[in-house]
């Protein structure tokens, strides 16, 4: 009996001392993954002000939040009217344009100018460039069409284009994050 | 014969070795080394306490917002801090509106966004305290020819150095009279400053820390020159390592685990070698 | 070579016989670091040094890796980007402080493992080819260890890369325009910047393959031992598992706990506050010096202070610099003793105890002191003995010394007695 006790309780420290191993290795795991995550310098830059005041109905400035483009659009009174004409139960992601602009400021359209497929810039927001068949912007990589509320109107994209957090500061100015 | 070779390699290289000694020990003794300025006069840095010090060492927070004023009022028209950004004065207790406002209050370098040119705009958190001149030239040309070491590392640049700044800053005097007899040309230039913690005696900054209350502290606490010195210098500290703090917490988790794993571990290698003798 | 005790590999589980047949890692390092391997059951503390030395070599790659995801080696941003990794990126201030001290952690463990052999007189035959692999290791650790001191572009790297390539400068003819090849360039910048960090990355991966010959090639005649009487039957040896297993297991608890407290507690003690300021070609630092690993020989290079015939001085320390650890390789046929332990070798261990410790010690001290006197005249004093020692005196010695009667076996040195040396014919 004596015997068996001995044997068990040699078997619990050497049992114990590879654990207390395992648990050092899950320790030092933790840093060794944590590290590759956005470190605070890139955290702190995420937040980002712009100016609207010179943007006229009909144009469209592309800004930058968190190292990527952010369309800021001026919609013109048709614009908005196709949009709102759109019959919303027959869309891939179906929102209207009063859900995707701030209440009084339906003519601001404020989008992530990075497509819900695989992250191309869409064309649009430039003077001059390709908007796609239903005048929003179009994605030159994969043909997605998104419309004049940028949403996801004809190809592969499966979503509309991103709204991100974002108030106005004041009459011409945005804090988008 | 490898071992002859050898022992001929052996007498080239204690040959020129004992030659070489011969001469240095000769010219030892006929031309001792001059003494010099340095070597006498020279001091290491007082004994002086920080909150941080020591393992179980903390920021002393209203401290340090002491010592960042200091810096802001004073340091700061010389002295870049370029590697730590205004929102990491919040890890000093301030809030983000306080670090806003305080950022606000510094100028830092931007692109005006309708023409491209270079102006000033004020600072927002994201930004690294912005440096007081535009490059080393314009440094030295501002201030007699020396350019004012950026401080964000200062306390871990120099020996001891918590206790060299402070020393530093609180260490001006005349130059002894007895030095200029006996070193007539280790005279303080005009445009240099005595004082004995600097490692060649004679410094380009003026005593930058001059009169009791020559900022005035938030808190209550009396703004002598030796409280400012140290302030300062604790804030110089959490500069150079704002992760101090985290770092020895986590130190004495790592020990004690690790502590309880090694006994573990020789009570395990004893256990098996247990009745093998070695 | 296993010994004819050493127990085989036998793979029970179908996934392991099937994996045997393809792909035998398993059954590698069951021979390996297994139980397999057959090892002396004599071995002291300095024998877990070996090991040791194995895991500061995993430690520098994975923090190494680690900090290079978070580096740029351009000579405008490089100082920047290591404060920033210390400063912002998660636990980055562990990662570069567990990397700079794992540096210093692992030359204390080389030092010790060298001297080890030193003493045990490892190098002898038949393991010449383990010694010659780990001088070789040795000169890839200092050169990975030099080259990633340029890294974070203070100070001192600076001054460092432009002191250790100016030795190049003094080989007669083809100096200047090596050192301008190994640069990059007239000074240290970009070029250079890029090229250590290329390397630097490199090295490593080149060193972790002379280790796995240098184990090789050890687990050919086996491990040494104490009494440096070679293994003669099962009594004398134990399976590396679990027996060493499990001491090496309680070693690196021993370690780790040293390591944690220099990592955590004193981050900095090892390194040089002038690194803390970002390189200025302008302006050196009053008192510049190596890392301490390197004092030894940089007190060599400058003990050379006079020109010796038609050898200028700058070259005779440079020669002497690297001749210092060039003779190591020379060592197995230097030493011509019969015995191989310096435990039985009464005049040898004189030397090794009093003469070549004490002058290490002083080279250390010295290399890391002010290029001025006394230290100079110390250093000269200690690197002619140290040159004495390995081409003079050990030559010599292990010539003409009556070494001290031998044990039988591992087993007599252990238990007293060994019943087979009774049967064996007296020596």
């Amino acid at each position: 009996m004596a015997e068996e006790d001995g044997v068990r309780r040699r078997d619990f420290i050497n049992i114990a001392a590879v654990s207390a191993a395992g648990v050092a290795g899950v320790g030092v795991v933790i840093p060794l993954v944590s590290q590759m995550s956005a470190s605070a310098d890139v955290l702190a830059a995420s937040s980002t002000e712009v100016d609207i005041s010179a943007i006229q109905p009909g144009q469209a400035i592309k800004a930058v939040f968190r190292k990527q483009p952010v369309f800021v659009r001026n919609l013109t009174p048709k614009e908005i009217e196709e949009a709102n004409a759109v019959d919303v139960a027959s869309l891939r992601d179906p929102q209207t344009l009063a859900e995707r602009t701030k209440e009084g400021k339906e003519n601001w359209l404020i989008t992530m100018g990075v497509c819900t497929h695989l992250g191309c810039v869409p064309l649009g927001a430039g003077e001059g460039e390709n908007r796609g068949e239903f005048g929003g912007y179009f994605c030159p990589c994969h043909g997605s069409a998104y419309d004049t509320a940028a949403r996801i109107r004809k190809g592969p994209a499966p979503k509309n284009l991103e709204v991100p957090a974002y108030e106005f500061t004041t009459d011409t100015v945005v804090k988008i994050g | 014969m490898a071992r002859i070779l050898s022992i001929l390699v052996g007498l080239f290289f204690t040959v020129a070795l004992a030659w070489s000694f011969g001469r240095g020990a000769y010219t030892q003794i006929t031309e001792p080394a001059a003494p010099t300025a340095e070597h006498h006069y020279h001091l290491l840095p007082k004994d002086v306490h920080f909150a941080s010090d020591g393992g179980f060492g903390k920021f002393d927070r209203q401290q340090l917002q002491r010592g960042f004023q200091v810096y802001k009022e004073v340091c700061s028209a010389c002295h870049s801090l370029s590697h730590v950004a205004f929102r990491d004065l919040t890890q000093l207790g301030y809030t983000d509106a306080e670090v806003k406002a305080i950022a606000a209050g510094f100028s830092v370098p931007g692109t005006d966004p309708n023409t491209g040119e270079a102006t000033m705009r004020p600072g927002t958190s994201t930004d690294y305290f912005p440096k007081p001149f535009a490059n080393d030239i314009a440094a030295r040309a501002a201030n007699n020819n020396a350019v004012p070491p950026d401080l964000s590392l200062m306390t871990k640049a120099r020996h001891d150095g918590p206790a060299y700044v402070y020393s530093l800053l609180t260490g001006f005097t005349e130059q002894p009279a007895e030095l200029i007899k006996e070193f007539p040309e280790a005279k303080t230039p005009s445009g240099l400053h005595y004082n004995p913690y600097f490692a060649n005696l004679n410094l380009a900054m003026a005593p930058p820390l001059v009169a009791d209350g020559q900022v005035e502290y938030g808190d209550g606490t009396k703004a002598t020159v030796d409280q400012m010195a140290k302030d300062v210098s604790a804030f110089l500290i959490w500069t150079a390592e704002p992760k101090l703090e985290k770092r020895k917490q986590t130190g004495w988790a790592v020990l004690g685990f690790l502590l309880f794993a090694t006994i573990l571990g020789y009570m395990s290698y004893r256990n098996i070698w247990a009745g093998k003798k070695h | 070579m296993s010994f004819p005790w050493a127990k085989e590999y036998t793979p029970s589980h179908p996934f392991m016989k099937w994996m045997d047949e393809k792909l035998p890692v398993p059954r590698l390092i069951y021979n390996a670091v297994g139980s397999g391997y057959e090892v002396p059951r004599n071995l002291n503390y300095f024998w877990n040094f070996g090991f040791l030395a194995g895991l500061c070599l995993v430690i520098q790659i994975v923090t190494g890796i680690v900090m290079a995801m978070h580096y740029a080696s351009n000579t405008a941003v490089a100082f920047d980007t290591i404060e920033m990794t210390v400063r912002d990126v998660n636990w980055g201030w562990l990662f570069r402080y567990a990397h700079a001290n794992g540096a210093s952690a692992f030359f204390v463990v080389i030092y010790i493992h060298i001297f080890r052999g030193f003493y045990y007189g490892s190098y002898k035959a038949p393991r010449e080819m383990v010694w010659l692999l780990g001088v070789v290791i040795f000169l890839l650790m200092m050169a990975t260890a030099f080259m990633g001191y340029v890294l974070p572009w203070g100070q001192m790297s600076f001054w460092g890369a432009k002191v250790i390539t100016g030795l190049f400068g003094a080989i007669p003819f083809v100096g200047e325009p090596l050192q301008q090849w190994l640069l990059g360039g007239f000074a240290p910048d970009n070029a250079a910047l890029n090229r250590f960090f290329s390397l630097h990355y490199l090295l490593p991966f080149v060193i972790l393959g002379v280790v796995i010959l240098h184990i090789w090639a050890l687990h050919i005649p086996g491990s040494s031992n104490p009494t440096g009487v070679e293994i003669k039957s099962e009594s004398d040896t134990v399976p590396f598992y679990p027996y060493y297993v499990a001491k090496d297991g309680w070693a690196i608890g021993v370690f780790a706990i040293l390591f944690a407290a220099a990592v955590f507690f004193f981050p900095n003690a090892l390194g040089h506050p002038d690194n803390y300021i970002p390189a200025n070609p302008m302006s050196t630092p009053a008192h510049i010096v190596p890392e301490w690993y390197f004092w030894p020989f940089y007190a060599i290079l400058r003990a050379f202070t006079q020109d010796f015939f038609f050898i200028p001085a700058k070259l005779m320390g440079v020669l002497a610099m690297f001749g210092a650890i060039l003779v190591w390789f020379f060592l197995p046929w230097l030493d011509k003793s019969p015995v191989r332990s310096g435990s039985y070798r009464p005049t040898y261990k004189k030397f090794f105890w009093f003469g070549l410790i004490p002058a290490m010690a002083v080279l250390f001290y010295c290399g890391g002191a002010p290029a001025a006197e006394p230290y100079v005249m110390f250093s000269q004093i200690a690197a002619l003995y140290y040159f004495a020692h390995f081409l003079i005196i050990l030559p010599i010695v292990s010539a003409i010394e009556k070494p001290l009667p031998l044990p039988y076996s591992i087993t007599e040195a252990v238990l007293g007695k060994d019943e087979e040396a009774e049967l064996a014919p007296t020596a």
